[in-house]
């Protein structure tokens, strides 16, 4: 956080050592009850009318065809692969594709931009809405060639008579500079959206475009300093602005002394506004120092955190759920369970995580009497337009978001709040403010990750055969997500809904027992505005969900003596998929069948060990084998080498498929090795990246990825998928070279140690 | 505030500033220089390098004073999308980046590098790169464009 007025030591003493004194934790119910009032979800309608072609495409004079959507490109390719499939649809070359990327005015509202689903869903919109524009066009150039539509070909944008290739007109022609003019039919919403599904689009066996590794639209600019970041944008007469935020749990301020920044040249206004509060100044340095430098006197917290993660585990063990939903449940787990020949029960622990974009949060606000513009790198351009509609008290369409692209985000920039606080520092100025947050803003307090506690049961019978399996997760819901007030919002009165949005899914293991069951829980947490709030994070969930299930699959496994592979293929005879991925990363990585650990109770210095797992999310399955070494004297882990296979269906551009899963892949590494948010009772103590480390290039594993290509299949979700069963994968490969379970992330080398400890034999 | 003179890019600059401003704000927001980002402002990511004499330095953690008559280049300066340096060629053909954020400080970080030493080995890229966070985890695409960029120039 920006250093405030008083640091936390300060505080203390200011309060008279009041937090002493405190509570471990408020009673959740009284935290829940302040925000059992409003809370009214934010209704998420508007855009351009999807049942008009024009909303969706438009062609130049010069032939250059414009892709409008709303689905925003976060830095993973998803606008290219978007471009492929329009051209492809539409027989265009990539070259004269235009991708107009997430601006209110000019799009249909698709839907926000998350869980890796924007080919699975907005991809059959665009394609559709391309298909129609093709369909229109050959329509019109039937009549003004005299050719029937079916004897018509078209290449490059350009329509030919079969038979006659000299009788041609361009569609730039045949549109003339106009608007389409073109109804389609249109029905469902956002992702549900079905645009023009009467219009049969091309066979996948036709495809030239889609299938192939099209270079990125958006990285040359990145490589030159070119490109138009949200953090990039500038506007007449803008000044900067930072925020100023507590360090502890929704404290307000109590007194804002302003000559404490007396002195710092350029300053224009000190703003408050209910618990929020900023600066903003004619540059961006003097905004910084006065930001830093502003002495504010907070009240003291209404409730504090566990003390630490151990004391959050503790409290996510011990506090009864504000819902239990059972995800799947098949079979009878208390009878599979008391039958079991051998019974095994553990419990796993994933710590809360940041997103930790590498530019924090940024976004540029102009408020202008009823109207303002808002410029930011959101997931989800409509909502976070509505988000700052209700702040400022506008009806939604007044505010028009213009969509940059922000920092690599995964999640982060879903529950998006700079514009919020932009917004608010624009109004009090009368001009248009840049925010951007400062290091330890973004580590303090952008939502993390939330942890989970996840204890199964599970049994095998005396031929080694799982009898039952009984998962039970417990975890926070997200406070911060989707419809829900961002931060300055709170901090000026707009409470979010009672209890957050409680988790989806079930234990993700792609398996078949006979006796299975998995149950999620969901732990109150607070709503107020908290430096550990939590939202999405990428692939939400789902790395302490694998690591869990395929740890305690692996340890059955070694118990009945039975080759990892060949155990895990048992139970996927209905997943043909899964079985099929998991059999191409065994084969690729040269997996030689045998029983776990390799070497139990070796005495080199380093131990080697090689773990496997498998995932599914979203119709998208993954199987990594992770190869590492263990320094035994340290602990520390070496991940070197992990091998991928994966299959999302049709593959869009495979180049760009690879680079998302060695991202997601490394990724993954570092949150498996080294990243757990530290807190106390007070705040969050990460705050920079010395405080919470993140993979650097000395650890950075090799990634071979095999790739199945599934042509007959639509696009699912790609990458993102990739990122869960790397810890799983490497806490197995652990186990191998130790003898030892790792069960909680991450896998720290005193952990390691531990485990070492444990499982010697 | 005081007048500080600079030369970026070839080009002599003066800019009139709050004199402990640093070198990464008068960069970007006086001079239009968006190349160099703002990461951290703690000197621990590197997506605020650029070359300075020579030698890759932070420029968030750099006051502009202490930059008066150096030789600076920021991203701008080593080229352009119309005239592109070879490692940024590189870095296209590898297809080297995600969210392109950190890319600032990969490609001046790996200009001074090559410098130094036109044919680094990867361990002596992992090294020179290590200070350069990633959260997108382009790492191994970074490390094949380097390897490129220095055989092109072979
Ligand atoms: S911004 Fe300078 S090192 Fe991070
Ligand atoms: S490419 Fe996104 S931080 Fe490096």
């Amino acid at each position: 956080m920006t250093p405030p007025a008083l640091s936390r030591r300060e505080l203390l003493k200011a309060t008279g050592g009041l937090l002493v004194g405190f509570k471990l934790f408020e009673p959740v119910p009284r935290l829940l009850a302040q925000g059992l009032q409003g809370g009214t979800p934010l209704s998420n309608a508007g855009g351009l009318a999807a049942d008009q072609l024009d909303s969706w495409l438009a062609i130049a004079p010069d032939g250059t065809v414009s892709v409008f959507t709303s689905k925003v490109d976060l830095g993973t390719g998803t606008g290219t692969a978007l471009g492929q499939i329009v051209a492809e649809e539409l027989d265009v070359a990539i070259a004269n594709i235009r991708m107009e990327i997430g601006d209110t005015t000019r799009s249909v509202d698709q839907g926000r931009t998350s869980a890796s689903r924007t080919l699975e869903r907005a991809g059959p919109q665009m394609r559709q809405a391309a298909a129609a524009a093709r369909q229109e066009l050959l329509a019109r150039a039937s009549a003004r060639l005299g050719t029937p539509a079916d004897r018509l070909a078209v290449a490059d944008g350009v329509v030919r008579v079969a038979a006659d290739p000299a009788k041609s007109i361009s569609y730039a022609a045949l549109v003339g500079g106009q608007r389409f003019n073109t109804k389609v039919p249109a029905s469902g919403e956002q992702w549900d959206l079905k645009v023009a599904p009467d219009v049969t689009p091309k066979h996948p066996k036709e495809y030239t475009v889609v299938g192939t590794s099209v270079p990125r639209f958006d990285l040359p600019q990145k490589f030159t300093g070119e490109f138009p970041y949200a953090h990039e944008v500038r506007v007449p007469g803008m000044l900067h602005g930072r925020v100023v935020r507590p360090p502890v749990v929704n404290s307000k301020p109590a007194r804002v002394d302003e000559t404490s920044i007396r002195g710092i040249p350029d300053m224009v206004k000190v703003v408050q506004e209910g618990s929020f509060v900023g600066v903003v100044a004619q540059t961006e340095w003097a905004a910084i120092r006065a930001a830093r430098a502003l002495k504010v006197t907070w009240s003291p917290p209404p409730g504090q955190f566990p003390a630490g993660p151990d004391a959050m585990y503790d409290y996510l063990r011990n506090t009864r759920g504000f819902t239990e939903r059972v995800g799947v449940e098949n079979g009878n787990v208390a009878a599979g369970l008391t039958g079991a020949a051998r019974r095994f029960e553990a419990t796993y622990r994933w710590p809360f995580q940041m997103h930790g974009m590498i530019a924090p949060s940024c976004a540029v606000a102009d408020v202008q009497g009823d109207k303002a513009t808002i410029w930011s790198g959101s997931q989800a351009p409509f909502i976070t337009r509505n988000g700052v509609a209700r702040l400022l008290g506008l009806r939604d369409e007044n505010v028009h978001f213009i969509y940059r692209e922000g920092s690599g985000c995964f999640g982060r920039l879903e529950p998006d709040d700079a514009p919020e606080d932009a917004a608010l520092l624009s109004r009090a100025v009368g001009r248009p403010v840049r925010v951007q947050w400062m290091r330890d803003d973004e580590h303090g307090w952008e939502p993390k990750g939330p942890p989970q506690l996840i204890t199964i049961r599970s049994g095998l019978d005396g031929q080694g055969r799982v009898t039952a399996w009984d998962y039970v997760e417990r975890t926070l819901p997200w406070t911060d997500a989707r419809l829900s007030p961002m931060l300055a919002s709170r901090q000026t009165g707009i409470r979010p809904d009672e209890n957050g949005l409680p988790i989806g899914g079930n234990d993700g293991t792609p398996y078949a027992f006979e006796h299975r069951k998995a149950t999620l829980v969901a732990i109150p947490w607070m709503m107020n505005a908290n430096p550990l709030r939590t939202a999405n994070l990428r692939a939400p969930y789902g790395q302490g969900r694998c690591f869990a299930s395929e740890s305690q699959m692996d340890e059955m496994a070694a118990a009945a003596s039975i080759d990892p592979v060949e155990f895990r293929l048992r139970y996927l005879a209905a997943n043909t998929r899964a079985a099929d991925v998991l059999r191409a990363a065994a084969e690729r990585a040269g997996w030689q069948a045998r029983r776990s650990p390799r070497a139990p109770g070796g005495t080199g210095t380093t131990a080697a060990g090689r773990g496997v797992a498998i995932s599914g999310l979203a119709g998208t399955l993954v199987a990594q084998i992770a190869d590492i070494d263990i320094d035994r004297s340290t602990g520390r882990i070496a991940v070197k080498k992990i091998t991928v296979a994966h299959d999302c269906g049709i593959i869009v551009n495979p180049d760009g498929l690879r680079n998302q899963i060695e991202g997601n892949v490394i990724q993954s590494v570092s949150r498996s090795l080294m990243e757990e948010v530290g807190f106390d009772s007070a705040g969050v103590k990460s705050l920079d990246w010395t405080s919470y480390p993140i993979i650097r290039f000395r650890d950075i594993p090799d990634v071979d990825i095999v790739l199945i290509d599934r042509r007959e299949m639509p696009p699912f979700g790609a990458g993102e998928a990739s990122s869960i069963a790397t810890a799983a994968a490497s806490a197995n490969a652990g186990f191998d070279a130790l003898g030892g379970r790792l069960r909680q992330a991450p896998f720290t080398p005193e952990r390691v140690l531990r485990a070492l400890r444990a499982g010697a034999v | 505030m005081a007048r500080v003179s600079l030369r970026v890019n070839g080009a002599a600059r003066t800019v009139d500033v709050d004199p402990t401003t640093p070198l990464l704000y008068v960069l970007r927001n006086d001079l239009g220089l968006h190349g160099p980002k703002f990461g951290c402002g703690l000197g621990q990511c590197g997506a605020c390098t650029v070359v300075m004499d020579g030698a890759a330095v932070r420029s968030c953690s750099l006051p502009v004073t202490a930059a008066r008559n150096r030789a600076i280049t920021t991203l701008e300066g080593l080229g352009t999308s119309a005239r592109p340096h070879r490692l940024q060629r590189a870095f296209i053909a590898e297809q080297a980046a995600q969210c392109g954020m950190c890319m600032n400080g990969m490609l001046m970080t790996a200009a001074a590098l090559l410098d130094r030493n036109p044919n680094p080995s990867v361990a002596q890229i992992k090294n020179a790169l290590d200070g350069n966070l990633c959260r997108c985890a382009s790492h191994l695409r970074v490390i094949r464009a380097i390897q490129r960029a220095a055989r092109d120039q072979a």
